[in-house]
């Protein structure tokens, strides 16, 4: 889970991060009291989860507390490379720049460890210092169970070369960054500009934090950092209901149980779609090995309401969970959901395979389920499921 | 001969009297796999039996290793215990801890493979997040279904647990000499490297099936490998050109960033590296089958 710039702020200040103050706030009035808070003067800062704000226009300096309300006006509901401005950060104004650094930690997937990044060119897009001038970037690993002391800090301060007069600063930054990192089950902590500012202080003027969602066990307070209004309704419907869901833009809706079977199941579906008018998958769908009929309901339910679903591929393959298994929660979810009323219009190709896949089949070939098809394939489902979508 | 996991492997099951680990060890049993016992030190000194068959309840690994001479541990321990039973399978020094608990937080992933590491890699990891792995008619360390295929010539490794079953289901008739299934989390042990490797070098083993999807670097870095020191017939399998870019696709480690970790970059190193690339599991399927029987 990404944050936005005001959330990675909070987390950075709380772990002892030298921030500016700052708030964040929804309505351009607002930004009067923050402003004279402030004292006056502040930076309205658009909060969108994408890089390059600041060319597009959303950062601005206010010198009053109506030049703030006007700003935050200015720069709420701006669109930004596909992204809506529903919030702004009310920031003290930086004192004078003097350098600008760029400092970091994440997972190195490739040699599974963590990694410092450190370098003295900030302020600017990393990943274009990486590729054009990568001597400028330090990269050391970080050992999990070692960590960050002040002396491994002082180790990736030296590697980046850090000019004398800020290392020893950089590095209490590396450790609390650190901090950050750790405490949070963070992805990725990075600082990007870390400003020399003229009274010789290093403070975090910008931020990225993104959350491991594997660790919401023991980080009840990262559900509250969730961009609600953001998220697609019927992703917020499955994820309350507990399912991985994924919505995507195509027509064929898609079931499955296992999620590298599902993907695989979207592939084919695309396949399949370019002999029928080009439909696509409408979704990502793992309703796990389990499968069972209120499972298979909750997932049909949420498939079923979305608008742009033209026809249902359910594409299970039975493990342990046995497809006879699989065919009756299918059928008894049809059922569960007429009870409830729903209005269950869009047809349903079925495919079954693995464990017990002649009793599923008979199961629903009994059930003579009108919306129901059976196809014993994945490639002809599919090929079934797009010409239904493209009709 | 089959890789990592024989007949002769002595498995214990830490986390076997929860319920997932109850009803994974019962499967276990009936395809063959000698479980010597199970770990919980609340229970230690319990027998468990199992249609007839009782397992003994150690208090810890090391003292199953003891008693048993077991060499693997199968992991079912929730997400919030399974760093410190990785662990412990480490400190032990067993030689195979399959870690199927999905849901670890990266940061308990990266610091027991660092202590593996640490400890000098006595210990082979298998997971996290993943189906375990198993060599048909021998034995069975994980949840894989043990009635798919029968024993055979193909070795398959795959980050995915149901594209591994459609996978054996698809070559049934042909059969495997082992199948791994190395997880779909960001941190794994075991890697498809290592499997490669390991299939290479195994005599039993004529055709290697290797499945991706989407996320880091691990099939690009595999076609490197195969490149240079596979000689094997090797066809291979991505999931995942459909997935847009930002999206986490069920597993943690599914996840196309930017322009790194597409299913497309994956397929063209492979192919470059002489490993026929299937669109489908299906046609995947008879590009093996085409290359064993003809």
């Amino acid at each position: 889970m990404d944050l936005f710039e005001y959330q990675a702020r909070d987390l950075f200040a709380k772990h002892g991060v030298p921030v500016l103050a700052g708030e964040v706030i929804d309505t351009p009035e607002a930004a009067r009291e923050a402003t004279q808070r402030l004292g006056g003067k502040s930076v309205v800062k658009a909060q969108v989860k994408v890089g390059g704000r600041g060319k597009a226009g959303g950062v601005k300096l206010a010198t009053s507390e109506d030049d703030a309300v006007e700003k935050a006006g200015q720069i709420l509901g701006m669109d930004i490379k596909g992204h809506t401005v529903h919030k702004v950060m009310i920031a003290e104004t930086a004192p004078e720049i003097a350098e600008e650094y760029y400092v970091s930690y994440l997972l190195d997937r490739t040699n599974r460890t963590f990694l410092a990044m450190a370098s003295v060119a900030g302020g600017m897009d990393i990943e274009e210092v990486a590729a054009t001038r990568p001597e400028e970037l330090a990269k050391v690993p970080v050992d999990a169970n070692e960590g960050v002391t002040i002396e491994k800090a002082r180790e990736i301060v030296a590697q980046a070369k850090f000019p004398a007069d800020v290392a020893e600063q950089v590095a209490e930054v590396m450790v609390t960054l650190w901090k950050t990192f750790v405490a949070e089950d963070a992805l990725l902590v990075e600082v990007n500009p870390l400003a020399k500012v003229a009274s010789g202080a290093v403070i975090a003027l910008d931020g990225k934090v993104s959350l491991d969602e594997n660790a919401e066990f023991r980080q009840p307070e990262h559900e509250a950092l969730e961009d609600k209004d953001a998220a697609n309704p019927l992703e917020a419907a499955a994820k309350a209901k507990g399912l991985n869901y994924v919505k995507l833009d195509g027509e064929v809706g898609i079931i499955g149980n296992g999620a590298g079977l599902v993907m695989s199941t979207l592939d084919v579906v695309a396949y399949a779609g370019e002999n029928h008018n080009n439909v696509k998958p409408a979704n990502f769908l793992d309703i796990g090995g389990g499968a069972s009929a209120e499972v298979m309901a909750n997932g049909l339910e949420i498939i079923l309401g979305d608008p742009d679903v033209k026809s249902v591929f359910v594409n299970v393959f039975g493990g342990i969970t046995a497809c006879d298994e699989v065919a009756n929660g299918i059928v008894q979810a049809l059922e569960l959901l007429k009870s409830k009323g729903e209005d269950v219009n869009k047809p349903l190709v079925v495919r079954l395979d693995g464990n017990n896949a002649e009793l599923g089949r008979e199961i629903l070939s009994k059930a003579n389920h009108p919306l129901v098809q059976r196809v014993d394939t994945m490639d002809g489902a599919a090929d079934k499921a797009a010409e239904l979508a493209a009709k | 001969m089959a890789i990592f996991l024989t007949k002769e492997s002595k498995v214990i099951v830490q986390g076997m009297t929860g319920a997932t680990g109850m009803k994974h060890t019962k499967l276990m049993l009936g395809d063959g796999t000698n479980i010597v016992g199970g770990v919980n030190p609340r229970k230690a000194g319990e027998k468990v039996d199992f249609d007839g068959t009782e397992v003994p309840v150690f208090g810890s690994v090391a003292e199953a290793i003891e008693k048993t001479g077991a060499d693997v541990s199968v992991i079912f321990v929730p997400p919030k215990f399974a760093k410190s039973a990785v662990v412990e399978a480490i400190d032990a020094e067993i030689g195979l801890a399959v870690v199927i608990t999905e849901g670890i937080a990266v940061h308990d992933s990266a610091a027991f493979w660092a202590y593996a590491g640490s400890k000098g890699n006595k210990t082979r990891i298998i997971g996290p997040n993943c189906p375990g792995l198993i060599t048909p008619g021998q034995s069975n360390a994980g949840i894989i279904p043990g009635d798919i295929t029968k024993p055979g010539r193909i070795g398959l490794v795959s980050k995915s647990g149901t594209l591994t079953y459609q996978m054996m289901y698809e070559l049934r008739d042909i059969g495997f000499s082992s199948a791994v299934g190395i997880g779909g989390d960001p941190v794994i042990g075991t890697t498809h490297i290592d499997a490669l490797a390991a299939f290479e070098a195994d005599p039993e083993t004529d055709l290697i099936v290797m499945i991706g999807e989407i996320g880091g670097d691990a099939e690009e870095r595999a076609a490197d490998f195969i490149k240079a020191n596979v000689s094997k017939p090797v066809v291979g399998y991505v999931a995942g050109f459909t997935a847009p870019e930002g999206k986490t696709m069920g597993h943690a480690g599914a996840i196309v960033s930017g322009s790194s970790g597409t299913a497309q970059a994956k397929q063209e190193a492979l192919e470059a590296a002489g490993v026929k690339v299937g669109k489908t599991p299906s046609e995947t399927a008879r590009l093996a089958r085409e290359i064993l029987v003809g």
